[in-house]
């Protein structure tokens, strides 16, 4: 969002600079590519995706009435900014408020065991599908990969039985499971494609040496795939975060344990024209998404690629 | 300080406790497994490790996956309280008019979010290659792709709120009519358009994705290819098909496949910004409802089914090509 502004900018200075300059090489080849039509295209493309982000920003610092009175491109004509939304949707307290606050930690406590427990068993498979030849091996990897795409749906109602049996239903660990085992799939074959890529030269040197599994996965694997471990798990960590079907079957629904997402869906429903409400609450959620994003987006590129261009 | 802050600043502290302790014994409990295995005796050591790394993951995902869906797929043959009733379950399906409406729907989303998304991800890849300032333009389309489904929803609900003619409207879209002239729309509840409209919210989410794979694709086509087509008096255009495409395959089946994926699983969408209802349901909306709502765990079960059935041909060619890369490498 923040960029928004210097962005218009430099997309100027990107027409001006196509235009200007078509003769040297790369600019030949780039007229080529991108004509006028194109370069409007890609800015009517980019603004379209932008705006809605854009207003929802804008409209969670407008003052209660304005935002359900008027629309939030009048604040340019009068502006008026207040903080009271967040106020009032993360820290009052009553039954009817949305107390997003204690969400907001829930959603942490969920999110990070939620990322942690799959990525580390994912890691350990991974290391064994592609590094310890057994029988079996190929199937079983197979069959990992296709449960990837076994949809949540035909999990749902015999986990929350067993979840209920277990007494775990409604509670953080039942919900850190559930994560665990439909993030297993994706995680496992991805670490799988990064980890079969490491040299054969430095795992069969260190077994020649005597070392075990064990010794060859802390001080050669995890090492080597910090760069995949950390891709994978800032995608498993938004998904954990965004997901909303999980939390909505095996979080029990009440502030003890639910996340955010969860508390939004329920509040869009029931205060649904409270937009002061709406639009603080949907930022305060899009908030650790978009500090990851910024602040990790090569991890976040290359652990999209590494599955897509695999695949 | 109050009560109610104490009370709050005492439960947050419990919570974040939890946290801690589940952490540290997950780490502690896997530490020292592996370090058993290391000391494990040298005979049957490798078999024992192997154990070790492979059998968490497998365990969790048979007793959490496989086993599940097999209980859904012999629930979809039941009542729900574990009487057989054949296919009841399915005459149920094809004969209720909103269940129809709902795999129809299911149906549009499939065709369009995966061909629109991937088309409009692949312009503006093209569009905006070699640009400058291309880092920042990727990541305001690709931006949708990290926040949730929920957000996206009130992002979206927002944009098409309505308020009855002469009043000031709030929406964007709604404003933007008046400003055209024409009346404001109730865009979320006149069927059958609003299915098209919470299509948009999806379409808007992965055109990011298809966008960030398709460049990187793009960046790898050979420069000298596509120099010398140009020297053979090849247009944009012709490059484009001739060159471009052929070059990024295999980038663009992953990027369909992966969005019809997702797409025929959208759940949270539909939820937020209708609740299923004024004719928008999809299958795994309507899934949710009859299993954890209505209390009719069979007819749930019976749509998850489905919904696998509508996934289970694109598992296959994925497994197929993967395979055939394997043998490549």
């Amino acid at each position: 969002m923040a960029t928004t502004v210097p962005n218009v900018s430099r997309r100027a200075a990107r027409e001006t600079t196509v235009d200007a300059k078509p003769r040297t090489k790369t600019g030949r080849v780039k007229q080529k590519l991108t004509s006028r039509w194109a370069t409007t295209a890609a800015i009517v493309i980019a603004v379209v995706w932008t705006l809605p982000t854009f207003g929802l920003l804008i409209s969670s610092f407008r003052p209660e009435s304005e935002v359900n009175s008027s629309g939030w491109w009048t604040i340019f004509a009068n502006p008026a900014f207040t903080l009271e939304n967040y106020g009032s949707v993360l820290f009052s307290q009553g039954a009817s408020s949305a107390s997003l606050g204690s969400y907001f930690v829930n959603s942490l406590v969920i999110a990070i065991p939620g990322t942690l427990i799959p990525l580390a068993l994912a890691l350990m498979a991974a290391y064994a599908f592609a590094w310890i030849p057994f029988r079996g091996s190929g199937p079983l990897f197979v069959t990992v990969f296709a449960l990837q795409i076994v949809p949540l749906q035909m999990a749902l109602i015999p986990l929350l039985q067993i979840f209920t049996n277990m007494g775990i239903n409604g509670s953080f660990i039942g919900v850190w499971i559930a994560h665990a085992i439909f993030g297993l799939p994706l995680a496992t074959f991805l670490l799988h494609n990064f980890i079969s890529e490491i040299p054969g030269d430095v795992i069969e040197a260190a077994r020649v040496d005597g070392a075990s599994h064990t010794q060859i996965f802390t001080r050669i694997i995890i090492p080597l795939s910090l760069p995949a471990i950390a891709s994978i798990g800032i995608f498993q960590f938004l998904w954990v975060w965004n997901d909303l079907l999980v939390a909505l079957v095996f979080s029990g629904g009440t502030v003890d344990v639910a996340p955010l997402t969860q508390r939004l869906a329920e509040l869009s429903g029931s205060r649904g024209s409270d937009w002061h409400l709406l639009t603080a609450g949907a930022f305060v959620s899009l908030i650790v998404p978009l500090l990851v994003f910024f602040g990790l987006q090569r991890y976040f590129v290359r652990g999209l690629l590494a599955g897509s261009t695999k695949g | 300080m109050d009560l109610a802050t104490y009370r709050l600043l005492q439960d947050i502290g419990e919570k974040l406790g939890l946290l801690g302790i589940g952490v540290a014994v997950f780490l502690a409990v896997v530490g020292l497994i592996l370090f058993l295995a290391d000391k494990a005796p040298k005979r049957g050591r490798d078999k024992v490790q192997l154990a070790v790394f492979v059998a968490p993951a497998l365990i969790l995902l048979a007793i959490g996956l496989v086993w599940p869906a097999l209980q859904t797929g012999w629930t979809a043959f039941t009542d729900g309280r574990g009487t057989f009733i054949g296919l009841q379950n399915f005459v149920w399906m094809f004969t209720q008019s909103t269940i129809l409406t709902t795999l129809l729907n299911t149906v549009v989303w499939v065709v369009l979010v995966p061909t629109l998304s991937t088309a409009i991800g692949l312009a503006y890849a093209v569009f905006i290659d070699k640009s400058h300032g291309e880092k920042i333009l990727k990541s305001l389309v690709f931006l949708p792709m990290a926040i949730s489904f929920v957000g996206a929803g009130i992002i979206w609900r927002f944009v098409y709120e309505y308020r009855s003619p002469g009043y000031e409207q709030i929406g964007l879209l709604n404003q933007i009519l008046v400003w055209t002239g024409a009346e404001p729309q109730q865009f979320l509840i006149n069927s059958p358009w609003n299915t098209l409209f919470l299509i948009v919210v999806m379409i808007w989410i992965q055109t990011g994705f298809a966008m960030v794979v398709l460049s990187a694709a793009i960046k790898g086509v050979p420069p000298e290819i596509v120099e010398a087509a140009r020297l053979d008096g090849a247009g944009a255009w012709k490059i484009f098909w001739n060159v471009t495409v052929p070059g990024i395959r295999s980038s663009l089946v992953v990027v369909v496949t992966t969005i019809t994926i997702a797409t025929l699983k959208v759940f949270d969408i539909v939820r937020t910004m209708t609740g299923g209802q004024y004719e928008t349901s999809v299958v795994a909306n309507e899934m949710y409802s009859q299993a954890f709502r209505l209390g009719e765990p069979g007819q749930g079960a019976a749509l998850a089914l489905v919904l696998f059935v509508m996934v289970l041909p694109i598992v296959i060619y994925n497994v197929r090509v993967m395979r055939k890369q394997k043998e490549v490498r």
